[in-house]
C-alpha cells in the first residue's frame, strides 16, 4: 500500500484592534443591535468614500516586522467583485497585487522538541463583510452590517505544513504572536481570529503537491485538527479507490466532523480584481518602519529563549509560559516579588506552580490568568513558604485551595489553619517513638528485612503530624531509629 | 432696465451687497422662470422652492447684519441631480435612485451652503453621468434652449440648459469624459473642469472615479472663478482630494496675456472637425494674437487613443462602482423577487437604463480574467502615455486651446441609436479626463443653420493645478468678445 504525506497551506484572518473601522468612521467593537455600528460608508451608500485607517497599516506592519518580513514601500488597494446582499458596496477592498507585508516566517515546535520553519507567503489588509441573519425572518433574510468593514489581516502561510497537529501549531503561534503584538484580540468564538485550510496529499517522495481543497472558516483549534483529519482520510480514500480529487471549496461540519464540498473551482467567482480608484497607494517610509519596530514588544521566541538560557525551564516549560503574554507577565511578576523577599533561584519553582496549580486553576473556574483569583504577589508568598521549608508542597497545594477560595495571603492561612511545619527533631522524635510503640509487629518486621515497610512508618508519623512533619526530617530520624 | 437674470454672479453679489435686491426676491425670480420656462426644457428633475426661498432669508438676514463673508452669499444655484443633497430627491438621472432621498449633503453641496448660497432645484442628467446628449436620462431627454429640437450636450446638460435660459446664474456640474465643457459648448456657456483632486468628489455619486471631477457651468469665466474658491479645497472624506492651499483665483483674472505661449494641438484639428466650427475656434485664436498671445503648434502623438482607452477605463471602474446598486439597502427594488438572484437582476434590470448597462457589460468584460491584461492594464499604460504627451507640451507652452466638440448642437434622436458616434463627441475633451488636467470650454461664436443659430466652444487645457491661469486666459477673451453675453431667444 502506498504512503501518503499531507501538505497544508493556511489562511488565516486576524481582525486587527483598531477602534474604528478600516476605511469608515464606526466602531468595530463587537456585539452592538445589528446595524447600529454601520455608517453610510459601510452601507455603501451613493456618493461615499473611503478613507484608509493609518492604524490598521501599522498593525500590519508590526505584524511583518514581528516575522521577519519585508515590508511594501509601496502597496495598493484593490476592489474584488462579487455580488452578495452583506457585501455592501458588491466588491470588497483587499490587496491583490502588492500586499503590505511580503514573505516572512515563523518556526514551531514539533512534538518531538523539534524546530521547524513555516513560510509567510505574504500577509494583507482588507475589510470584512458583514452578516446574513437567516433565523427569525420568516422565510426573509436579515442584514447586519456591524461587522463590514472591520480591518482584517490576511496570513498567508506556504504549504509548508505536514499534519493536522503542526498546522494546529503554526495556527497557534500566529495566535500567540498577535496578542502579543496588541494588534488582534484573538477571540476565535467571536470571529477575531479564524482560517481557512489548503489542504492536499501526494504519495510520499513525489515533488509535485496534489490537487487542493480549500476549507472555509475554521474558528478553532479543535476544528482544524478535525477538519483537516477528516479531509486527509477522505483524499487518501479517494485516491485510493483510483479517482481523482476535485479542486474544490469545502465547509466544516462540526457536529457531523465531516468537510462537505461548497463549490467548485468551476463554479467560483471571477472577481474582476483592479487598482481602487477610490484610495491612493499606501506608501510606508523606512522612518514609519523604524517607529513601529521601536514599539514592538519582546517577542514569544526571545522570551522563551530568555526563560531557557536564564532560569534554566525547559523547551517545552517556556513555550508554555510565553503562549500568552499575560502569562508570561504573571509569571515574571512572581519572580520579581520572590527576589523582593530576596528568594532567587526559584525559577523553577515558580514554572511548575504557574503552569501547575494556577493554571489548573484558571481553567476550573474558565478565567484568564489577568483574573486570576490569587495575584503574583500572593502566589510569590506562598512560593517563598515552601522555599523557607514552612510548610511542605503537599501542605502547600491545600494553603493554596484556601487561597483561592477565601482571598486570603498564605500566611494567614497557615497561621489560622495551623499548617506550619514541624521542624523540631525532638517533637518528631517523640512522634516517631509512639509509632513505633504502637506498631511492634510492622517494627519486627522491618528489622527482618521487609525494608518496603519504610514508607508505612513515613505515612503514620505524617498521619499523627496531620502531614506537617518536615518530611526530609521525618525521612532521616525514621531510617536511625527503624535501624535501631 | 436690466433683468436680474441678465446679470452675472459678480453682479448679482454687488446688487446684493448694495441693497438693490434681496436674496428672497433673487430667488422669487429665478423660481418664476424656472416654473414658467422649465416644463418646455426639461432641465429640472426637482425644484426646491420653500427651501430655497428658507436659505435665501437667511442669506438676508446674514447679508443684513453684515456676516456674509462670501461672495456667493445669497446666490442661487442649480446642483446636478449627481450631487447628495441631505432630504432631497438625488437621482442621477436613474430609475434606480427615482426613490432615494439622499440622508447627507456632498461635500461641494455643504461648503456652498454654508457660503450661503440657495439652491433652486436638482439638474437632470444623462443617467449615472453615461452620455453626451442628455438622452439616457430616466426623466426624458433634456432640450437645447438655442433650439429645442436640439441636444444641450451632456451629460450635464440639464445644468447647461438651465443655466443658458438663464434659470439659474450657475449650476454644478461634473466632467467624467467632457461632460461639463461638452455641454457648454453646445449652450454657449462657460463649463469649468478643475484638476483631478481639486474639488472633493464626497458625495458625488461615482461614474468612473479616477475620472470624474466637479466644475461649474457659468455665464463667465469671473463667475467659475468666484465659485470654485468656495468648491475647492481638501476633504479629509476624499482620499483623492489634494492638500495643497486654494488660491484666490479672482485675483489673477486681470493679468495680461502678452507673451502668454498657447499650444494648438495639430491632432485636434485633423479629422471630424467640422469647418465651420475649426473657423471659429481660429478667429478665437486671432483674438488672443492680437492681445499678445504666441501660438505654438504642438503634438499629443497618443492622443487619437484617448477615446478607445476612456472606453475602457471608465466602464470598468463604472462596472465596479455601479454594484451597490442591488436593491438590498436603497432605490429601485423589482416587485415580488422571488428569491436573491431573481431581485439582483430585475432590480438592475429594470432599474439601469440601456446605456448604463452597456457600460456595465462592456466594464465587466474588460475587467474579466483573460481580458484585463489586454483591455484593462493596456488602457491604463496607454493612459499613462497620454499623460505624458500633455506633460511634454506644457514644457513648450502656457496652455492648449482646440475645439471642445467637433460639431454644434445635435438633433435629439440622431446619434442616440449610435453609440460609437455619440462616443466621439467626446473626442477632444476625453484627454484632459485621462491625464487629470484642468480644462474649459468658453463660447467663441455661432455656426448659423437655417434659421437657427447654435454656439461653438473654445476649450482651454492647463496643466496641473492651473486653474488660476486658465480662468486669467478665458477672462482676458472675454474682454475682448461678447459671446458669452448672448442669451438664446425667448429666455432674454
Amino acid at each position: 500500500m502506498m504512503s501518503w504525506e499531507t501538505v497544508i497551506g493556511l489562511e488565516i484572518h486576524a481582525q486587527l484592534a483598531t477602534r474604528s473601522k478600516i476605511f469608515s468612521s464606526a466602531a468595530t467593537a463587537y456585539g452592538a443591535a445589528p446595524n447600529a455600528q454601520a455608517n453610510l460608508v459601510d452601507l455603501g451608500y451613493p456618493g461615499v468614500l473611503p478613507v484608509l485607517n493609518r492604524e490598521a497599516v501599522r498593525m500590519a506592519v508590526k505584524f511583518g516586522l514581528a516575522v521577519g518580513a519585508q515590508i511594501s514601500p509601496r502597496s495598493i488597494f484593490a476592489r474584488k467583485n462579487y455580488f452578495y446582499p452583506d457585501l455592501p458596496k458588491g466588491y470588497q477592498i483587499s490587496q491583490y497585487e502588492t500586499p503590505v507585508v511580503g514573505k516572512g516566517q515563523l518556526q514551531i515546535l514539533l512534538e518531538d522538541g523539534t524546530l521547524k520553519t513555516i513560510g509567510i507567503t505574504r500577509a494583507h489588509l482588507e475589510e470584512d463583510a458583514g452578516k446574513s441573519l437567516h433565523e427569525d425572518f420568516h422565510g426573509l433574510t436579515g442584514i447586519d452590517l456591524n461587522r463590514a468593514g472591520t480591518p482584517l489581516l490576511e496570513i498567508v502561510s506556504e504549504p509548508d505544513m505536514r499534519s493536522a497537529k503542526e498546522a494546529v501549531a503554526y495556527m497557534k503561534k500566529i495566535h500567540t504572536l498577535v496578542r502579543y503584538l496588541e494588534i488582534c484580540d484573538g477571540n476565535m468564538q467571536e470571529g477575531s481570529f479564524r482560517c481557512d485550510a489548503n489542504v492536499s496529499v501526494r504519495p510520499v517522495g513525489q515533488e509535485k503537491f496534489g490537487t487542493r481543497c480549500e476549507i472555509k472558516n475554521l474558528n478553532s483549534f479543535r476544528y482544524i485538527e478535525k477538519a483537516i483529519n477528516y479531509e486527509v482520510a477522505r483524499q487518501i480514500e479517494e485516491l485510493e479507490a483510483g479517482r481523482k480529487i476535485k479542486q474544490e471549496t469545502r465547509l466544516f461540519d462540526p457536529d457531523k466532523g465531516e468537510t462537505r464540498s461548497l463549490r467548485s473551482k468551476e463554479e467560483a467567482n471571477d472577481y474582476r480584481y483592479f487598482p481602487d480608484p477610490d484610495l491612493l497607494p499606501v506608501v510606508i517610509e523606512k522612518d514609519f518602519i523604524d517607529s513601529v519596530r521601536a514599539t514592538l514588544p519582546e517577542l514569544p521566541d526571545q522570551k522563551a529563549a530568555r526563560y531557557t538560557e536564564k532560569f534554566g525551564l525547559s523547551a517545552y516549560d517556556a513555550g508554555v509560559l510565553t503562549a500568552s503574554r499575560e502569562m508570561g507577565d504573571y509569571y515574571e511578576a512572581v519572580l520579581a516579588a520572590l527576589q523582593a523577599r530576596n528568594l532567587e533561584g526559584n525559577e523553577k519553582l515558580a514554572a511548575n506552580w504557574v503552569m501547575g496549580e494556577l493554571s489548573a486553576a484558571l481553567n476550573k473556574d474558565n478565567i484568564e490568568v489577568t483574573q486570576s483569583r490569587i495575584d503574583a504577589k500572593r502566589l510569590a508568598g506562598l512560593l517563598a513558604r515552601i522555599a523557607d521549608a514552612t510548610i511542605s508542597g503537599k501542605i502547600a497545594k491545600e494553603v493554596f485551595e484556601s487561597m483561592w477560595a477565601e482571598n486570603q495571603d498564605a500566611d494567614a492561612i497557615i497561621e489560622a489553619k495551623g499548617l506550619k511545619q514541624i521542624t523540631d527533631t525532638g517533637a518528631i522524635d517523640k512522634t516517631i517513638d509512639e509509632v513505633m510503640a504502637a506498631n511492634p509487629k510492622q517494627l519486627a518486621d522491618y528489622r527482618s528485612g521487609k525494608d518496603k515497610l519504610f514508607g508505612f512508618f513515613v505515612g503514620q508519623v505524617m498521619k499523627v503530624t496531620g502531614g506537617k512533619a518536615n518530611p526530609a526530617q521525618v525521612n532521616d530520624l525514621l531510617k536511625k531509629k527503624l535501624a535501631g | 432696465m436690466t433683468e436680474l437674470h441678465h446679470l452675472t454672479l459678480a453682479q448679482l453679489n454687488e446688487g446684493l451687497r448694495a441693497r438693490r435686491f434681496s436674496s428672497v426676491e433673487l430667488a422669487r425670480h429665478f423660481l418664476g422662470r424656472i416654473e414658467r420656462l422649465n416644463p418646455a426644457l426639461n432641465a429640472l428633475i426637482t425644484v426646491t422652492g420653500e427651501q430655497a426661498l428658507a436659505q435665501a432669508q437667511r442669506a438676508d438676514e446674514l447679508l443684513a447684519a453684515g456676516e456674509a463673508t462670501s461672495v456667493l452669499a445669497g446666490l442661487p444655484l442649480i446642483h446636478k441631480d449627481i450631487f447628495c443633497t441631505d432630504g432631497v430627491l438625488t437621482t442621477c438621472g436613474s430609475r434606480m435612485l427615482s426613490n432615494f432621498v439622499a440622508p447627507y449633503d456632498a461635500t461641494i453641496v455643504e461648503r456652498l451652503s454654508q457660503a450661503g448660497v440657495v439652491m433652486l432645484g436638482k439638474a437632470n442628467m444623462d443617467e449615472f453621468a453615461m452620455g453626451s446628449s442628455n438622452e439616457t436620462s430616466w426623466y426624458g431627454p433634456v432640450k437645447n434652449p438655442w433650439d429645442l429640437k436640439k441636444v444641450p450636450g451632456g451629460s450635464s446638460g440639464g445644468s447647461a440648459a438651465a443655466v443658458a435660459a438663464r434659470l439659474a446664474p450657475v449650476a454644478t456640474a461634473t466632467d467624467t469624459g467632457g461632460s461639463i465643457r461638452q455641454p457648454a459648448a453646445l449652450t454657449g456657456l462657460t463649463g469649468f473642469k478643475p484638476t483631478y483632486g481639486r474639488v472633493s468628489r464626497y458625495g458625488m455619486i461615482a461614474f468612473a472615479s479616477s475620472l470624474d471631477q466637479a466644475g461649474t457651468l457659468t455665464y463667465t469665466a469671473k463667475d467659475a472663478a468666484m465659485v470654485l474658491r468656495d468648491m475647492a479645497g481638501f476633504d479629509p472624506r476624499d482620499s483623492t482630494s489634494v492638500d495643497t492651499p486654494v488660491p484666490d483665483y479672482l485675483a489673477e483674472l486681470d493679468q495680461p496675456l502678452t507673451g502668454l505661449k498657447i499650444g494648438l494641438v495639430k491632432e485636434f484639428f485633423e479629422g471630424g472637425l467640422e469647418e465651420s466650427t475649426a473657423n471659429l475656434i481660429r478667429e478665437a485664436l486671432r483674438v488672443y494674437e492680437r492681445m499678445g498671445a504666441k501660438l505654438i503648434e504642438v503634438s499629443l502623438p497618443n492622443l487619437p487613443l484617448s477615446v478607445p482607452t476612456y472606453y475602457v477605463v471608465a466602464p470598468a471602474e463604472c462596472s465596479s462602482n455601479l454594484s451597490r446598486f442591488d436593491g438590498v439597502r436603497f432605490g429601485y427594488r423589482c416587485e415580488n423577487p422571488k428569491n436573491l438572484e431573481d431581485m439582483y437582476k430585475r432590480s438592475r434590470g429594470e432599474g439601469f437604463g440601456a446605456e448604463v448597462k452597456r457600460r456595465i457589460m462592456t466594464g465587466t468584460y474588460v475587467l474579466s480574467a483573460g481580458y484585463y491584461d489586454a483591455y484593462y492594464l493596456r488602457a491604463q499604460k496607454v493612459r499613462r502615455l497620454i499623460t505624458d504627451d500633455f506633460a511634454r507640451a506644457f514644457q513648450q507652452v502656457d496652455v492648449l486651446m482646440g475645439p471642445t466638440s467637433p460639431t454644434p448642437a445635435f438633433d435629439i434622436g440622431a446619434k442616440v441609436d449610435d453609440p460609437i458616434t455619440m462616443y466621439l463627441n467626446d473626442i477632444y475633451t476625453i484627454g484632459a479626463n485621462l491625464a487629470g488636467l484642468p480644462a474649459m470650454s468658453v463660447p467663441c461664436g455661432k455656426v448659423t443653420m437655417g434659421d437657427t443659430s447654435l454656439p461653438v466652444g473654445l476649450q482651454i487645457i492647463g496643466p496641473h493645478f492651473a486653474e488660476a491661469k486658465l480662468l486669467n486666459v478665458a477672462h482676458g477673451y472675454q474682454n475682448e468678445t461678447l459671446w458669452h453675453r448672448d442669451i438664446p431667444k425667448g429666455y432674454e
